[in-house]
């Protein structure tokens, strides 16, 4: 009996066209999230990850980007078949999405119960007493103290988690099924950033929301999410349940990554030991053509990677990676 | 436990200032600016109650001609013995209501050529901006000479062709800010909530450019006043309005016989401009956030 599942990615190809040519930002990315799971979506700055989210939010600046293959299926309805009027009654209202900068997420020259308000009233033809109301429950309901009062305040008078909260309650007023957090916590403090977290949680089992959260950290991942998918270079290289990546992750790259989260040491030890580190960059996306994008950094490379896309290897129920390495190992 | 309440009363009582009053309270910190509210407060209460307490109608012919200031004129009288003091008082209405008329439709014009551009961009933004750049070239003046004496001269005219020369200013002003504000995350996020194009344009992007559109209105009311000035001197004003304008236009081959005539109401139209100058001049530093931060 399998679920069916509440937002499809299949074979999802972004492109952006520079001055020197076309640059691939996505490459043919599969994707799943079920009702009511939290997806974490994690690997380095310059891999695809936020270019995915605009992409299923169809925000993606075009030109110079452009949607060229796929499909983005909600509810098996293909997000990119429809026009932009309907993909606004799409936005914030099934799909909403969370922001890195809190600072700077919010019009500063509203205040926050009119933002709120107003989003509720956009979607749900609700009088404005009506969604005064509802601003009220959900500014309580992301844990604003006072909310009859803060409405009345603009976003300059809160503090860095109090807007992070404020954008979460707007994105949720609506009760999207999917909430899409792009790296919500990077601009907080650590203690305000694990009370966002507990949050999410809290909200992803009250309302049933599916989220997928975006992040470079792993540990992040390790908290928060069911099942982990790890971008390199506009692909997917391993996906699996979260216990089955931390503690048996396959692909080099993963590796590399858990070997960089620095307290993951069950001994903080009397030796302080260096920092790991992947060596290397990111590749430029344009160089990108059909060999393994981790080549150049891969400590197990060999000759196929060059040349060949590498293959899907299925290693658990839930869990599979793409390498050459992992195939001839098998 | 005390603790709490304590918290809790504190956040109750917590009263910060709104924007608006904060920029109030910088605008009247500032002597300049609170001198040009001053004057444009009795400017407006002349132009209002002015003709209500001194009646004389300026184009009557009350006494002898090109009488100095004294007990009987208090400012004299022209060449034809009109009222001077009665001319000021009466053009003060006609002035005041071509400087806001004649912003208005500046900013109309502005305004939408300006968010068109710098909202949408691409070829939109080039024409738009061919266009705005064909209206800079031409020498204003002389362009709304040309305007006016197309047509019967009328204070409807002189406020279009008012406006048809100057909106360059506030078209490419709203368009570098609505350039710039686009790109904050800010309008990212509004549209990720579902907002329209529409929604985004007014309610998003433009409240942010307010601040630099209002001063340069505020300084636009004060470059309209001198406009009709400059077309009612050149004779190309209104021959039924009697404005500030058409007292030195008219009395201008009189100036040796008569300096009254002109200097009064020249001095009236240095006043007001002025007096625009300085309440846009305090919007702009009350308005400004870098400003008001510190």
């Amino acid at each position: 009996m399998r679920q069916e599942p509440l937002l499809q990615v299949k074979g999802l190809c972004v492109e952006f066209a520079t001055r020197k040519g076309n640059v691939q930002v996505l490459n043919h990315l599969d994707l799943h999230l079920d009702p009511g799971e939290a997806l974490g979506i994690v690997g380095e700055s310059g891999c695809g990850k936020s270019m995915m989210a605009l992409s299923i939010m169809r925000l993606i600046p075009a030109p110079p980007g452009n949607i060229s293959a796929g499909q983005i299926l909600l509810n098996n309805s293909d997000l990119l078949q429809l026009n932009e009027k309907q993909m606004q009654d799409v936005r914030g209202n099934e799909i909403s999405m969370i922001f890195q900068e809190p600072m700077t997420s919010l019009n500063p020259v509203f205040s926050i119960g009119m933002q709120v308000s107003e989003n509720i009233r956009r979607h749900q033809s609700a009088t404005r007493a009506v969604a005064r109301e509802k601003t009220i429950q959900m500014l309580k309901a992301v844990g604003i103290p006072v909310p009859e009062l803060r409405i009345k305040q603009y976003p300059h008078e809160l503090s860095g988690g109090m807007r992070q909260r404020v954008m979460i309650a707007m994105a949720l007023s609506c009760q999207p099924s999917v909430l899409i957090a792009d790296e919500p916590t990077t601009a907080l403090d650590v203690t305000i950033q694990a009370q966002i977290f507990d949050l999410l949680k809290q909200i992803q089992q009250d309302m049933n929301t599916s989220i997928i959260l975006i992040t470079h950290d792993m540990s992040v991942i390790a908290e928060f999410a069911d099942r982990v998918a790890v971008m390199y270079a506009g692909s997917k290289v391993e996906e699996g349940l979260v216990r089955d990546i931390i503690d048996n992750p396959h692909h080099p790259y993963t590796q590399g990554l858990i070997r960089c989260v620095p307290f993951l040491k069950k001994d903080p030890g009397t030796e302080r030991e260096e920092l790991n580190e992947i060596p290397g960059v990111v590749p430029d996306m344009r160089l990108i053509g059909s060999e393994c994008s981790f080549a150049p950094r891969c400590r197990y490379v060999m000759d196929h990677c060059h040349e060949k896309k590498p293959p899907e290897v299925q290693i658990g129920k839930k869990h599979h990676a793409f390498c050459w390495y992992l195939e001839e190992g098998k | 436990m005390s603790n709490t309440t304590n918290v809790t009363s504190m956040e109750v009582e917590y009263r910060p200032d709104r924007p608006l009053v904060e920029i109030w309270r910088m605008f009247f910190a500032n002597k300049a600016a609170v001198f040009g509210l001053v004057l444009w407060t009795l400017i407006i209460f002349t132009a209002f109650l002015g003709p209500v307490i001194y009646s004389t109608d300026p184009f009557d012919l009350v006494g002898a001609p090109m009488e100095p200031p004294g007990e009987e004129f208090l400012l004299g009288t022209d060449y034809l013995g009109r009222d001077i003091l009665a001319g000021i008082i009466h053009g003060a209405s006609v002035t005041l209501a071509i400087g806001f008329s004649a912003t208005i439709f500046t900013v109309i014009i502005g305004v939408t050529i300006g968010v068109l551009a710098g909202y949408y961009g691409g070829w939109v933004d080039t024409v738009l901006m061919r266009v705005t750049e064909f209206f800079q070239v031409l020498p204003a003046l002389l362009f709304a000479m040309v305007l006016v004496s197309l047509f019967t001269a009328s204070l409807y005219l002189i406020v279009l062709a008012i406006a048809v020369v100057t909106w360059t200013g506030i078209a490419r002003l709203t368009r570098a800010e609505f350039m710039k504000i686009k790109e904050r995350e800010f309008v990212l996020a509004e549209r990720a909530m579902g907002a329209r194009n529409t929604r985004i344009i007014w309610k998003v992007i433009l409240p942010n450019a307010l601040p630099p559109l209002i001063v340069t209105m505020a300084l636009g009311v004060g470059v309209a006043i001198l406009f009709e000035a400059a077309l009612s001197f050149l004779g190309l004003g209104d021959p039924n309005a009697y404005s500030w304008g058409y007292m030195i236009g008219s009395s201008r081959e009189y100036i040796w016989d008569s300096w009254w005539a002109v200097t009064f109401p020249g001095f009236a139209i240095f006043l007001t401009v002025l007096g625009i100058s300085l309440i846009g001049d305090g919007l702009n530093d009350a308005l400004n956030p870098k400003l008001r931060e510190l």
